[in-house]
């Protein structure tokens, strides 16, 4: 029989290991976690450089206002990305209507969109001078702006639902692959016990889905937090404007790590307390009858709200923008097909893949070592070194560059003076610079889902293995592996796509002659000559969503019982 | 120097040459950029400069961290020189001491003092002046000749403008503050705050739409702008938008429309500071500074280089003669103002 999660569950019997291999992942790990943690800290080290006092000036000017709207921003998203991002989930794990098959793969689609490309689209389509509002104008006939009330789409406003509707796939990928994960007894029991369909979602699988939805979230919120192309296209003074503005304007950098670092310190409170909140909670699904999930099969109103709920998000998120870009690309055809446009694609994909790997390959050893051993110390650093998500880009990329360009010239005196030869910037401006950069910046992703995965599978099983005579290694990869493979694609798919948007990084580290689709569409986007660079923002999206559709049937089938039959883990 | 580079060339001819006979494709020469320009905007101008001395450029393309990447590379850095627009980009890097003091009797002669520094750090290479787009109609003539206008009671809800935090909105600012002092500036940004007919957004071009749209009035943009809008042929609806203004030259009985300009500077860590030298003069010939006219409509930095046609119907102007380190001097102050009179909110 099913046994269940959320047992308040007491920690289980320690694995005996050897010690030799307990070193190997500790001290492996915290050289790992160390590396990856340098440039956050270097962005620390520069906030303590002194320099002008930005701070009475900000706080008696438009702090508040930086503070107010970033909130605004993030409750807005937050709740936003939730409701798409669940509510879609639900519906595509456990619900049954027409397009259903559909929806489960094209729900991700906008993962692939760039806030800043839907920014541009929806302003042209919605502000004063755009078809809607043209198109009202002549209904009504009114002739100016001040006869008539209509949402200003450059606001606040515009830019939650912007990031909204790119962002709540996070969401979506992470709560329905945990939605699907969830041992289908547990539902049964609930319904068993006289629970019917919204009482079951809201008192069982919601708080058994917590940790996978908190991820998506805060993976989102990380992202809000970090986005410069749209508030700074909008003009939405948020935090991460006002740190550029200190940075850029002021020529302050230290102000501008100390703005980042107090943003830092918010976003590990926020991340402190939500643990706070379920440290007791244990979701280890403990027995392991897995079959097809039952399904609710919709009818009536119903059945059509479930479709127009999957029908929105996607069509705005994703097929208008692609449409608009579609049209643009036709347009600009010539100017936009660079003779080297090929080689920009073939960058992209290559360093993308590159730095998933990287990423996916660090994140599952990292999660791998804290759940072999995670001492204090080593917890707090790997946690510290996946932080990097939450600094803006170009802040995060200053201090990659610092501690690069520290490490080369440090060894380059030190072998001039030892040797009397030089070898010169070794990292500075490389691509294996760019990739370091991607893996810090990323890092969150690929360790968040990975832990999240390990999470979910009950010590007992790595106490098995063990006692059956596997090393960790082996049962990492006999046992851990096999039943996390869904969250490790997921991971490398998220890391990829967001590394082929990727701008800041690569802009700023990037060698001589070297672009990737983003600093292209970056080259013209910066002159807000959109049309020129709708092509590449298309192969951006193009090359985003084949691995993200792959994902979502990697997804489906990887669910233990997907194909009706009854087994058991 | 003039020699050197002629030296340079007529050796970089020979390799090239050679390396054309022997079927290399390598270059022989090379010079390192960062260029905060965009990499559209250049490239011709770098071809030509590659065909006419066989000096291969390499480029990255870097607007925010520029200056940050030179420090942390230090004296390793591939570096050669730096292309950036606005005055105060420039003098970042000589703060920070990332420039080298060069001369060049070729740049002294093609480059008018007030455009270039006095110890050869920087050197402007195009100028751009930011003006007043005002609607044919609801504008009327002489309505408006100042900056100082757009801050007066009449203009109330009638100014669109891009972000006050924009480099050319605080640089704006900054002469201001040059020419009066920063009491009065202050109370002209807090003046054109309160006469906005929407909050600040969009780009240049989108404030000059905001005017053909009748959003507002006057729009405040760089004037290149207005050939880019007016020429478009892909986006033919902005040559409509173009035509619903008119440029006004503001001060010109005071002390001129403000300008700005782009430039360039050798790097201390050059390791090809000949090729670099060149290619700077290069930018300031004849040749390459109407490439810029045409190309950009900006206006070239040396006398007697034939303007647009476009550019050259709106007519002569008299700029502002401040020298451009002044300015660059007050931007972090004129920023302040930006934030005390809370512009953006």
């Amino acid at each position: 029989m099913n046994t269940v999660a959320l047992s308040s569950a007491t920690a289980p019997a320690p694995v005996r290991t050897r010690l030799s291999w307990l070193n190997v992942w500790t001290i492996g790990a915290l050289i790992v976690g160390a590396i990856v943690a340098l440039p956050i800290i270097t962005v620390i080290v520069i906030a303590f450089t002194p320099g002008d006092d930005i701070w009475s000036h900000l706080a008696s000017t438009v702090l508040p206002v930086y503070i107010s709207t970033t909130l605004t921003l993030m409750i807005g998203v937050g709740v936003g990305t939730i409701v798409i991002g669940v509510g879609t989930a639900w519906l595509a794990a456990m619900c049954r209507f027409p397009g259903k098959r559909l929806f489960e793969w094209a729900l991700l689609l906008p993962l692939a969109m760039p806030a800043y490309v839907i920014a541009y689209v929806y302003t042209d389509i919605l502000d004063y001078a755009g078809p809607v509002q043209t198109v009202l104008r002549e209904i009504f006939g009114w002739t100016t702006r001040h006869e008539y009330w209509f949402p200003e789409i450059r606001s606040t406003g515009g830019a939650v639902a912007m990031m909204t509707l790119v962002l709540y796939p996070y969401v979506y990928i992470l709560s329905r692959a945990a939605f699907l994960e969830q041992s289908v007894g547990v539902l049964e029991a609930s319904r068993i016990l006289g629970r019917g369909p919204w009482r079951s979602f809201f008192s069982v699988a919601l708080p058994l889905a917590r940790p996978a939805i908190v991820v998506g979230v805060s993976l989102a919120l990380m992202e809000t937090l970090n986005d410069f192309g749209t508030v700074d296209f909008f003009a939405v003074s948020t935090f991460t404007l006002g740190i550029y503005d200190v940075w850029l304007n002021m020529n302050n950098v230290a102000g501008a790590a100390q703005l980042a670092g107090v943003l830092l310190v918010f976003v590990i409170s926020l991340i402190v307390i939500e643990r706070l909140g379920r440290r007791r909670q244990k979701f280890h699904n403990v027995g392991g009858t897995y079959k097809a999930l039952p399904g609710y099969t919709l009818t009536g109103w119903r059945r059509v709200f479930a479709i127009v709920a999957c029908v929105l998000p996607v069509g705005m998120g994703f097929v208008l923008p692609a449409l608009v870009l579609i049209s643009n690309s036709i347009t600009y055809f010539d100017a936009a097909l660079d003779s080297k446009f090929y080689q920009y694609a073939l960058n992209s994909v290559l360093l993308s893949s590159l730095a998933a790997l990287l990423a996916v390959l660090v994140g599952i050893f990292l999660a791998y070592a804290l759940r072999l051993k995670g001492g204090r110390f080593l917890k707090i650093l790997v946690r510290f070194s996946s932080l990097g998500y939450a600094v803006p880009g170009s802040v995060l990329a200053v201090g990659v560059l610092v501690s690069l360009g520290k490490f080369d010239n440090s060894l380059d005196a030190f072998m001039r003076h030892s040797f009397g030869l030089s070898t010169g910037l070794l990292l500075s401006g490389t691509v294996a610079a760019v990739t370091f950069g991607y893996l810090v910046r990323f890092l969150a992703l690929s360790f968040g889902s990975v832990e999240a995965a390990l999470e979910k599978i009950t010590p007992n099983m790595d106490g098995a293995a063990r006692s059956l005579g596997h090393g960790p290694w082996r049962t990492l990869g006999r046992v851990h592996l096999p039943l996390i493979r869904a969250s490790v694609l997921t991971a490398a798919i998220l890391v990829f796509v967001d590394c082929m948007k990727e701008l800041p990084l690569t802009v700023i580290l990037r060698p001589f002659n070297f672009h990737t689709l983003a600093t292209f569409v970056h080259q013209y986007a910066s002159d807000e000559q959109f049309g020129e660079a709708s092509l590449a923002a298309l192969a951006i999206v193009g090359f985003g969503i084949i691995p993200v559709i792959a994902l979502s049937f990697a997804i489906t089938r990887s669910r233990p019982g997907s194909n009706g039959q009854e087994g058991t883990q | 120097m003039k020699k050197m580079s002629k030296m340079f060339r007529t050796a970089a001819f020979a390799v090239s040459a050679l390396a054309l006979y022997s079927g290399a494709v390598q270059a022989a020469e090379e010079v390192n950029l960062y260029s905060a320009r965009q990499p559209f905007l250049i490239n011709p101008l770098l071809e030509a400069f590659t065909s006419a001395t066989g000096i291969k450029v390499n480029v990255v393309y870097l607007k925010k961290g520029m200056l940050e990447r030179l420090k942390s590379e230090g004296m390793n850095s591939p570096a050669d020189m730096i292309l950036t627009a606005d005055i105060g980009n420039l003098q970042k890097h000589v703060e920070a001491n990332l420039l080298q003091e060069t001369s060049s009797p070729v740049l002294e002669k093609n480059i008018p003092a007030q455009y270039r520094d006095a110890k050869g750090r920087w050197y402007g290479l195009t100028t751009r002046a930011r003006v007043i787009f005002a609607h044919k109609d609801r504008v009327k003539p002489g309505e408006i000749k100042t900056y100082e206008d757009l801050a007066a009671p009449k203009m109330k809800g009638r100014i669109c403008i891009r972000s006050g935090k924009h480099v050319y909105n605080v640089s704006l600012l900054a002469s201001i503050i040059a020419a009066k002092g920063v009491e009065a500036a202050e109370k002209w940004a807090a003046g054109v705050k309160a006469n906005l007919a929407r909050k600040p957004q969009g780009n240049d071009r989108a404030q000059v739409k905001g005017v053909y749209q009748g959003e507002c009035d006057v729009a405040i943009g760089n004037t290149y702008y207005m050939g880019k809008m007016a020429t478009n042929e892909k986006s033919p609806e902005q040559k409509d938008w173009a035509k619903s203004v008119r440029i006004i030259f503001p001060n010109q009985e005071g002390r001129g429309t403000h300008v700005n300009i782009s430039g360039a500077g050798v790097t201390r860590s050059a390791k090809n500071k000949a090729n670099a030298m060149a290619l700077i003069e290069f930018l300031s010939n004849d040749a390459a500074q109407k490439i810029y006219a045409e190309r950009n409509f900006e206006y070239p930095v040396k006398a007697g280089v034939k303007l647009h046609p476009l550019v050259a119907s709106w007519g002569t102007f008299k700029a502002d003669a401040v020298h451009l380190d002044k300015v660059g001097s007050y931007r972090t102050e004129a920023t302040k103002i930006m934030d005390r009179v809370r512009f953006n909110n």
